[in-house]
């Protein structure tokens, strides 16, 4: 157990090294992009000696490293500062934005994963039947159709024809738990879709994988059932691979899903990072790509840990 | 339902009207020409009855949107200011410009000195009075060398603001100007409470509707102030501005009820949104036009004979079908849109060409031409389709036009006023003269075509303290024949503000199409049919 707990510490730092590596990759490459804050502000009204005054006022005619060090200055403090289009804390509408970013993912993989592995232990099961083609096609299909294109399908049938769910997601903050969940139910149905192909597949070439391996024939000699042989020898064997697959599809759910909260108009992180890079507002895209990045380091660490847990090579090394 | 057509001004009976105000004598001609026939049906209109709650969707609106007027940007900010806020003056829905806050305005001895008498017993939503310290501190923030206003421009003429008592504040000029007060009525121009020269809150003011909740790039909450000093207007108990900027979802939002109004329907879908039951299209005769400036400073575009060569060779009416599905009008290269006062309608209307622009392209000594024309997507729908389309056209004059495409991040910044040849838009603005000085005047920052005319530049100082109203139009008639046939701007059509509403919506026999939304006062002039 030592081990783990060493390569935890050894991984956490690492990942703070990576999202430090990461501010500074974002800054330079906001930087990079064309105009600042102020020049986004006053657009096409934009005049010279505007663009400098409103430069002065929001702090951008500070050099790029004091700007960026006086923001690390802050973050370490746990303040992402506040936004410069609006002045507000960006701490305080991260917390929303983050809740629902999370309530999202959570509820689409709360409905995916259980689906995604039964379908898929059912087509290890049946392999080649007529039931395995099926639901590898139409989730193949579904991955394949981008995500607002099933996002409309759906809208069209469950709330614009039939009106059982309303359109829009546009959660508030006195929104009800059971309120929350009628409003995001379209959205995690449509984020399903589009992660359990993935899911699926895995786990059903891990299983099948497996059962060409000696113990299998073995457990099959000995006269047991094909189901026990895959839940209970197959499977236990199987779940590196699966958990990685489903840490990345979490890790999916998360960051990636702007186009769905597009078109529900749901308040998540998405929406909040590119109207922010839009604007330029550099201290909330910063706060919103740390926030990506460590959603990532922290969703692999517990892939690794997972794996090496249900591994007992891996968990009792000589 | 189907679509109801708001056009704003119709010609046929214009010179009648006309004549009847210059009779009439509007003082100094400030206020501008009503038209008699649609001014005296809407006073005819049924008083709508107060309550009930009105849901809009709008796709502006940015996480990073503010409640400054200095950092007012987003079309939501727009529509929040003009609810919550209100400006000295303003423009009716007939165009006319009236005194809002103010109680009266007035120009001194000459137009470079104007006197604002304030309404009394007017308070903000915090009880706090209205007074001149207020007026003063709000309109200040916006000039000096410290400003970043986008309105410093505008506002700069302004060489100092006085007050006489609480009530008066006197405006005096650097140069006269006849249209000055119109300025007053922009919304970055709104007037908030201040304490010891300085803004004290800005989400407080003296409008119709308190701000209940706002909260950047998703929604803000109104709730009717019951001290308001108007009583046509502020019907809905409640509102709501929704930023949905998905086309299709705020299309479905609509269908199914979940908001009554929605802005920026898109034009090729919108037929068929109106064909549903419960729902009309709202299609708004408008001042915004697109336009393809070419800056007249570099070859070849120097050459007035390929100016006109590339404005005879766009097939005006094809882009209106295509492009705007037709829910828009012909443009004839100037600015000057039909809901303007001093519009001129006896210019002839600008067709396609070929031969004509073959000629012209031969007295520029050319045999063709190649040029290339930026645009970007999202500048607005349909502007680099148009770039193709006008590049189809050209071929039959011997003109090879190149689209091109480029981002839309920066676009202001690094693509115009820069490239020789781009596309932009202009939302119009309510009189000639800010039009003109803003976007043609060889001196402005945003002279897009780079186009420095003597006559053009002479007349329009003269047109902005000429006080006879026939000189004046004569001026600007003038000033529109110079900008078609020598200016810059290929300008082929006029886009109108097209909504879908829900028919709990109650709309005014007058819609306002200086901006979309009713002028942006949509939540203060529409009520709840219940």
């Amino acid at each position: 157990m030592t081990h783990i707990l060493k390569m935890l510490a050894q991984r956490i730092l690492l990942g703070l090294l990576t999202l430090f590596a990461i501010s500074l990759i974002i800054f330079l490459a906001v930087s990079m992009l064309p105009g600042d804050a102020a020049e986004a502000i006053l657009g096409q009204a934009a005049t010279p000696e505007t663009v400098a005054a409103l430069r002065k006022q929001l702090g951008l005619d500070l050099p790029p490293h004091i700007r960026y060090l006086d923001w690390l200055g802050g973050i370490l403090q746990g303040d992402f500062g506040t936004s410069i289009g609006n002045g507000r804390e960006i701490n305080e509408v991260l917390g929303t934005r983050v809740y629902n970013t999370i309530f999202l993912a959570l509820f689409a993989a709360s409905i995916a994963v259980p689906l995604a592995l039964f379908c898929g232990i059912l087509a290890a099961l049946y392999r080649n039947s007529l039931y395995d083609r099926t639901v590898n096609v139409v989730t193949l299909s579904s991955i394949s159709t981008p995500e607002f294109f099933v996002a409309y399908i759906l809208l069209l049938l469950i709330s614009v024809k039939a009106g059982w769910l309303p359109s829009l997601s546009n959660v508030r903050l006195d929104t009800t738990f059971a309120e929350h969940l009628e409003k995001t139910l379209l959205p995690a149905l449509v984020l399903t879709l589009v992660s359990m192909a993935h899911m699926m597949r895995m786990t059903r070439a891990a299983i099948i994988n497996l059962l060409a391996n000696a113990y299998i024939e073995m457990a099959a000699l000995k006269g047991m059932k094909r189901f026990r042989i895959i839940v209970h020898h197959a499977l236990p064997n199987a779940w590196a691979p699966i958990v990685n697959v489903v840490v990345i599809n979490l890790a999916y759910l998360i960051v990636g899903v702007i186009v769905v909260e597009v078109v529900f108009v749901y308040p998540g992180l998405g929406q909040y990072l590119v109207d922010a890079v839009q604007r330029r507002d550099m201290p909330v895209v910063q706060a919103c790509c740390l926030i990506f990045a460590a959603t990532y380091v922290l969703l692999n660490l517990i892939a690794d840990i997972l794996s090496i847990l249900t591994n007992p090579r891996l968990l009792h090394p000589k | 339902m189907g679509i109801i057509n708001k056009t704003f001004r119709d010609f046929s009976n214009q010179k009648v009207s006309r004549r009847k105000f210059m009779q009439a004598g509007g003082a100094l001609g400030i206020a501008s020409a009503a038209p008699g026939l649609l001014a005296g049906s809407a006073a005819q209109a049924a008083m709508p009855a107060k309550g009930g709650h009105l849901s809009i969707a709008m796709p502006h609106g940015s996480s990073s949107d503010s409640t400054d007027p200095i950092k007012l940007i987003s079309g939501h900010s727009i529509m929040m200011f003009y609810s919550i806020h209100n400006t000295l003056t303003e423009v009716t829905p007939t165009g006319q410009l009236v005194p809002l806050l103010a109680e009266s305005y007035e120009p001194g001895a000459d137009p470079t000195e104007w006197i604002f008498k304030l309404r009394s017993g007017v308070t903000f939503h915090n009880g706090k009075s209205v007074n001149s310290d207020d007026v003063i501190t709000s309109i200040n923030r916006h000039r000096g060398d410290d400003s970043a206003s986008s309105m410093k421009s505008f506002i700069e003429n302004v060489d100092s603001i006085t007050k006489d008592g609480d009530l008066v504040v006197k405006f005096k000029l650097k140069e006269g100007n006849v249209d000055f007060p119109v300025i007053l009525s922009d919304s970055v121009l709104s007037i908030l409470p201040s304490k010891d020269g300085a803004i004290d809150a800005f989400d407080v003011g003296c409008g119709v509707y308190r701000l209940a909740e706002f909260q950047p790039g998703q929604y803000s909450k109104y709730e009717r102030y019951a001290d308001h000093y108007k009583t046509d207007r502020g019907f809905l108990e409640t509102a709501e501005l929704l930023t949905i900027a998905d086309a299709t979802a705020r299309q479905n939002a609509l269908i199914t009820g979940e908001v009554d109004v929605v802005g920026d329907v898109d034009r090729a879908t919108a037929e068929r949104l109106g064909a549903s039951a419960d729902i009309d299209i709202l299609n708004v005769q408008s001042p915004k036009h697109y336009t393809f400036p070419m800056r007249t400073d570099l070859p070849p575009f120097d050459n007035n004979h390929v100016r006109m060569a590339l404005k005879l060779s766009i097939d005006r009416e094809a882009v209106l079908e295509t492009i705007l599905s037709g829910y828009g009008s012909l443009g004839n290269d100037q600015p000057i849109s039909p809901n303007n006062r001093y519009f001129n309608h006896e210019l002839e209307q600008r067709v396609y060409d070929p031969e004509k622009a073959k000629w012209h392209l031969k007295q520029a000594g050319l045999d063709s031409l190649e040029v290339e024309l930026s645009a970007a997507d999202n500048l607005y729908k349909g502007a680099t389709d148009t770039a193709v389309l006008y590049s189809e056209h050209a071929k039959a004059s011997g003109i090879n036009i190149i689209p091109n495409q480029v981002p839309d991040d920066g676009y202001w910044k690094d693509v115009w006023l820069q490239h020789p040849w781009c596309a932009s838009y202009w939302s119009g603005r309510p009189t000639e003269d800010w039009m003109f000085t803003q976007a043609y005047s060889g001196s402005s920052n945003w002279n897009e075509t780079y186009w420095k005319n003597e006559r053009f530049d002479e007349l329009l100082v003269a047109a902005k303290s000429e006080l006879d109203e026939d000189k004046r139009r004569q001026m600007y008639w003038e000033m529109q024949a110079l900008v078609r046939d020598d200016g810059g701007a290929v300008i082929a059509s006029f886009a109108n503000h097209v909504s879908g509403v829900s028919s709990r919506a109650g709309i005014p026999e007058v819609v306002a199409g200086n901006w979309n939304y009713d002028g942006y006062k949509l939540i203060e002039r529409w009520w709840n049919k219940g």
